[in-house]
């Protein structure tokens, strides 16, 4: 270690950033040491990305200084910050489908004027970087081809491949399992100990917690609070996060109804395997019934088949004793299923359009006379949304892009939830929020299951999958396990059946 | 059949498909470029047509033949340096902007014609390139007279093929282009300029253009006339979509519609009793059958005409 290098590696002051009427970031200052690990916690919409972006140069500051190493940056070049050795986890993916692990990685660390290339060179450095940090991919396997958490491990590369000694990591996990969550933090803390200084979102306390030597929380674009984490815990951190005490809430025991969606032996082919083989299960009216299990193994084509998307090759599927196997998604709408999609951002709103044109479009029959849009109906309607499912800092002529996650999940529920669905699809309908949001949209799926909707929960958050459903279920590979209660599951148990270790006796 | 084989077997046609097929390789090169950096560059029509009289004027005043390509290429510069402005740092619609570059640069090929040329009963001519033998290959039979007898710009198109291939996957610029043409967000991520490499992608591409119609007026013809691109620019266009936006099979692709061209006008000096009109279709319409059945296949750049506008989400 250099003598004297106790002074903080990085430093913001004063940063604040204004979009229109939105201050996004108010003044922050916080710093960062060598070979700390610490967490920047906070509501969705809190600015934390956008304080990540402008330290990154990304986006100019309005007012404030970012400082690596005592040195200002100059604002508004990503450049500027690479070359002083930060590197950036994108909260979305930057990376290209099209191209290879090695071109996504390399591009950018050589000068644009240089004549031919030094492949070898470079694939013997990211296989060099891959073994030291235990981040595994192959430099010629095309990033479209991979799973997410192997994107992720790409990520990572790329800020190491370019010497980064800062690494700054926007929610690395939303979209990662348990297990890949865990293996990755494991790699970070090694890094911190050889050195590296690392400043990580996330909305997951138990990550927080288990992580992070310090924590910043952001709300509304000001540092609330700062903690370390030894001296805190999770209920602590999510009231400062909030601003209030935040508890999910708990599922009452309520006795369910008949059957509404019935699945016998479905099945889907993808590629060369089965993404569904014959898939068996049944959700009743006023009741979750919870699919666990670690992404990939199938739940995306469950997805789509239950919203119209897909169609199955062979079983049966039923919705009040009607087939609706080969359903499109328009009457999927009108039979009264309601769809909260994984991808929000692709499937579930058009970002681009105002918040009243989402709300409204899935039923714009219903808004609409002489093909013509009634305006005000519709406007109203939306209001109403916002009113009732308590979406924040929107109001019906907002873009709905600029809505932060939390706040377009509660849009995209709400629309399916204002209708009385009898059934309803959720596929991974808290990815990426922060602990209010989730306890919002937990209160709202247990008022829809109170009110005797039929509610298919797919999710990779154990703990949400128990505290919601009635019974669960795993998928393994596109099968699926026999239910259990939610009662007889314990964290054994769902590993087991997590781990596709389920009888197969009682499979059926 | 037989009749077709004949005219098949014969090197003068091979020679002539090369001919046929050296503007379009320029053209779909350049707008290969441009939608690799994921810029539609529609004005392709109006540069070549630019290209073809700037190219022209230079050696009709006493310029140089190479000189004239030179000149060509830097008008067509300008012209994508203008649709590149409009496009990228302003963001605005690709489509308009490109159709609005045709109409711009093909009416200014006119207007600058008529303003510095004296056009008599007939449109003046100077004198073109003339076919080159490439010493000792041009002796082998029929290759040596198809294929090594052309004029001097066809090598370079072939060439070309070669540079730009290479240079797309073999170098940190084209990397950096064809990552622009993915995703220009992570091109940003990584502390490089997307607006700047597009608008250089556009300019290069569009230099490319316009080479390709100087090529009609230095070598295929000897003299100017408005309408002399014929839709090359658009058959271009669809050449991309066809080669799934690969240099190699632009080439291809070039060389096929080429040899229609060259194998239907042959055929209608010998098969009677059919209107010609059909034979000038046929290209065309091979064209669309070869376009549907490739490019349901074709991995188009994801950002192919995304405006990237910085610190929006
Ligand atoms: N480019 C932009 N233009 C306009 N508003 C923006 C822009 N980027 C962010 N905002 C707004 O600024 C606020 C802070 O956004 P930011 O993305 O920083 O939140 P966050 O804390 O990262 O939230 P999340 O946990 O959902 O990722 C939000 O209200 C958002 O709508
Ligand atoms: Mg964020």
């Amino acid at each position: 270690m250099i003598a004297g290098a106790v002074g903080p590696v990085l430093e913001l002051e004063g940063i604040s950033k204004r979009f229109g009427a939105l201050l996004a970031n108010d003044g922050v200052t916080l710093s960062l040491k060598k070979g700390e690990v610490l967490a920047l916690l906070g509501e969705n919409g809190a600015g934390k990305t956008t304080l990540m972006n402008i330290l990154f140069g990304h986006y100019a500051a309005d007012a404030g200084a970012v400082r690596v190493m005592g040195r200002a940056l100059p604002p508004g070049r990503p450049q500027a910050a690479i070359a002083a050795g930060v590197g950036m986890v994108h909260q979305h993916f930057t990376l290209a489908g099209n191209l290879t692990v090695l071109e996504n990685i390399v591009i950018g660390s050589e000068s644009l004027w240089k004549v031919g290339m030094n492949r070898d060179g470079a694939i013997r450095k990211i296989e060099d970087l891959s073994r030291q940090f235990g981040l595994p991919v192959d430099p010629m396997a095309r990033v479209g081809d991979l799973s997410v958490g192997e994107r992720q491990r790409v990520e990572i590369l790329k800020a190491l491949y370019r010497e980064a000694r800062i690494l700054i990591l926007d929610e690395p996990t939303a979209v990662l399992a348990r297990p890949e969550a865990e293996q990755l933090f494991r790699i970070l803390k090694g890094m911190a100990k050889g050195g590296l200084s690392i400043l990580f979102i996330s909305h997951k306390l138990h990550e927080v917690m288990g992580a992070s030597d310090r924590v910043v929380v952001l709300r509304q674009g000001r540092v609330v609070a700062e903690r370390v984490t030894a001296e805190t815990n999770p209920a602590e951190l999510a009231e400062l996060m909030v601003g209030r005490a935040v508890a999910r809430p708990k599922r009452q025991a309520h006795a369910a109804g008949a059957p509404v969606v019935v699945a016998k032996g479905l099945r889907v082919s993808r590629g060369g395997g089965m993404a569904l083989d014959g898939v068996d299960f049944e959700v009743r009216a006023g009741e979750i019934l919870g699919i666990v299990g670690v992404s990939g193994n199938g739940q995306a084509m469950l997805g789509r088949v239950l919203s119209g998307l897909a169609r199955p090759e062979g079983g049966s599927l039923t919705f009040d004793g009607r087939d609706i196997a080969r359903m499109t998604p328009r009457q999927a709408v009108r039979m009264g299923i309601g769809r909260v999609p994984e991808d929000r951002h692709a499937e579930g709103v058009v970002g681009d359009l105002a918040v009243w044109e989402n709300a409204v479009l899935e039923r714009l029959r219903d808004y609409a006379r002489l093909g013509f849009v009634r305006r005000r109906a519709a406007m109203d309607y939306a209001e109403a949304l916002i009113a009732r499912f308590d979406i924040r800092g929107a109001g019906p002529r907002t873009r709905t892009r600029a809505l932060s996650g939390g706040n377009m999940q509660k849009l995209i529920l709400g629309r399916n939830l204002a209708a009385g669905p009898r059934f309803l699809l959720a596929n991974q309908p808290t990815r990426g929020l922060d602990e209010g949001a989730i306890a919002a949209v937990h209160q709202e799926l247990l008022q829809a299951r109170a009110e005797g909707a039929a509610i298919l929960l797919i999710s990779e958050d154990l703990d949400e999958a128990v505290g919601l459903a009635d019974r669960l279920q795993a998928i393994v590979k596109g099968k699926l396990s026999a239910p259990i209660a939610a009662e007889a599951a314990d964290a054994r148990k769902l590993g087991l059946m997590m781990a596709g270790v389920w009888g197969t006796a009682d499979a059926h | 059949m037989t009749v077709a084989l004949d005219i098949l077997m014969t090197a003068s046609l091979w020679e002539a498909v090369l001919r046929i097929a050296t503007p379009l390789i320029f053209g779909v090169l350049g707008a290969l470029i441009c939608e690799r950096a994921g810029v539609l560059n529609l004005g392709i029509e109006g540069i070549m047509t630019l290209g073809a009289m700037v190219g022209w004027l230079t050696v009709y005043w006493g310029g140089d033949l190479w000189l004239g390509m030179a000149v060509a290429v830097l008008v067509g510069m300008m012209m994508g340096w203008l649709h590149a402005m409009l496009t990228v740092p302003l963001g605005l619609s690709q489509h308009v902007s490109g159709l609005g570059i045709t109409l711009l640069a093909s009416a200014l090929a006119y207007y600058l014609y008529r303003l510095w040329v004296e056009v008599g009963d007939l449109p003046p001519t100077i004198v073109p390139f003339q076919p080159l033998a490439v010493p000792g290959l041009s002796s082998i039979p029929f290759l040596g007279e198809a294929v090594f007898t052309q004029m001097p710009p066809t090598y370079v198109a072939l060439i070309l093929v070669v540079l730009v291939a290479w240079f797309l996957n073999r170098t940190p610029a084209g990397l950096a282009l064809r990552m622009t043409g993915e995703n220009p967000h992570a091109v940003e991520a990584q502390g490089l300029n997307p607006h700047r490499i597009r608008i250089w992608a556009v300019m290069v591409g569009s230099g490319l253009m316009a080479l390709g119609g100087a090529f009609l007026t230095t070598a295929a013809f000897n003299s100017f006339f408005p309408t002399m691109v014929q839709g090359r620019g658009w058959i271009c266009i669809a050449l991309v979509v066809f080669a799934s936006w690969r240099p190699g099979k632009a080439l291809i692709g070039a060389l096929l519609f080429a040899l229609f061209d060259a194998f239907q006008l042959r055929l209608q000096t010998v098969v009677e009793g059919v209107p010609y009109q059909l034979f000038l279709m046929a290209p065309y319409v091979l064209s669309i059958v070869a376009l549907v059945l490739v490019a349901r296949r074709a991995r188009v750049p994801e950002a192919l005409m995304q405006p990237y506008r910085r610190g929006e989400r």
